[in-house]
């Protein structure tokens, strides 16, 4: 199991361009102590909407690499997006699910995937170009690599342990952090 | 693969109107999920170079689309039935807290000849659910408004970065033909 503060730090060292939607939650909170970043979309609800977010995101920036960061109660929610991302099979998007196999916000009821439900098996199912389940801290070089060069659609599926991590906030104002993503995008 | 669907060989109406307002806009992306009343606009996007479309499982995905765009930089486009406005409500959260621009074209069943009584729940009460959602609505019976109110939904959406809906009543979209 993976400690979640650890790989994220890892697969984000040296992040260049990449662009970052961390999904609500633990998720936004991992992305924000890893340091933080103009080019981050925090969520702090939109429960579902992560990948979508940056799938749009992926379409009206084919240059760049975008990476969404839902925990797996996110993506449960959002299924369905994995199937629509396959249709659109964009090749810079990666999708890192950090997967604890509960919902942390609400007091650690398990999950669909503490059942086994298999978000790498759905991606495949969904036409992704490669999808893998990661549990050991050696894979965040290999995983960092893919974020930056690996041809997408990719989904991993990031296996943390369910401990409890200090909330580290980010900015939670959500016209703030869109203008402040924005402008850090366009060209100057 | 299939051969894209041809237009040419239909008489243009309203949904062309639409398509030359997503012209004139730059709309890039166009989020739907597959409905009849929205069909020739539909293949109208598909087979327009400038627009990504991207087919959705169930509405609210198009709410994350548009803001991602937005995020990008390009400008997106939702279609959508009047039931489709119930599985979004929860994600136009998103909208209002962040304060994107937002287009939604509505075609609209539970109201005027509607013969399926299980459209009606939802149908009757769309612009109302628009409205405490932060929408404007906005309302199109005759197909000559269609271009007036359109393009001042999509110049309110996307000068204004404003959320509104154009509902396409069901008197403009034509009943839906069950008997044949």
């Amino acid at each position: 199991m993976l400690d979640r503060r650890d790989f994220v730090r890892q697969i984000l060292i040296d992040r260049g361009d990449l662009l970052v939607v961390p999904g609500l939650g633990s998720a936004t909170y991992d992305v924000a102590a890893a340091g933080d970043h103009p080019l981050n979309f925090y969520l702090w609800g939109a429960m579902g909407g992560t990948a979508m977010i940056a799938l749009g995101l992926a379409l009206a920036q084919p240059g760049r690499r975008v990476v969404a960061i839902p925990g797996d109660g996110d993506l449960l929610m959002g299924i369905g997006s994995l199937a629509t991302i396959g249709v659109k099979q964009p090749k810079n998007l990666v999708v890192v699910v950090l997967d604890n196999a509960h919902y942390g916000e609400t007091g650690m009821q398990p999950s669909h995937t503490h059942a086994g439900i298999d978000f790498a098996a759905v991606a495949l199912g969904c036409r992704f170009k490669a999808a893998r389940t990661v549990s050991r801290i050696e894979e965040a070089a290999e995983v960092r690599k893919l974020l930056h060069s690996g041809e997408g659609p990719i989904l991993i599926n990031a296996k943390i342990s369910a401990e409890d991590t200090p909330r580290v906030l980010p900015l939670r104002d959500g016209h703030a952090i869109k203008q402040r993503f924005i402008e850090a995008l366009s060209p100057a | 693969m299939h051969s894209p669907t041809t237009v040419e060989n239909i008489e243009k109406s309203w949904p062309d109107t639409i398509h030359a307002q997503f012209r004139r806009v730059g709309v890039r992306q166009v989020g739907y999920v597959p409905d009849a009343g929205h069909s020739r606009l539909i293949t109208l996007c598909k087979n327009d170079p400038q627009i990504a479309d991207v087919v959705l499982t169930t509405e609210e995905e198009g709410v994350g689309l548009v803001a991602g765009a937005a995020l990008g930089g390009q400008r997106a486009a939702l279609l959508m039935q009047s039931s489709g406005v119930g599985n979004c409500i929860n994600m136009f959260s998103l909208l209002r807290n962040c304060g994107f621009g937002c287009i939604l074209l509505v075609t609209m069943r539970g109201e005027f000849g509607e013969f399926n009584p299980w459209q009606v729940p939802m149908g009757s009460i769309t612009e109302d659910v628009l409205r405490l959602s932060g929408f404007l609505a906005y309302r199109i019976d005759s197909a000559d408004d269609v271009d007036d109110i359109v393009g001042a939904g999509c110049d309110m959406a996307f000068d204004g970065n404003l959320q509104d809906a154009i509902l396409l009543s069901q008197r403009l979209i034509g009943r839906k033909q069950w008997t044949k």
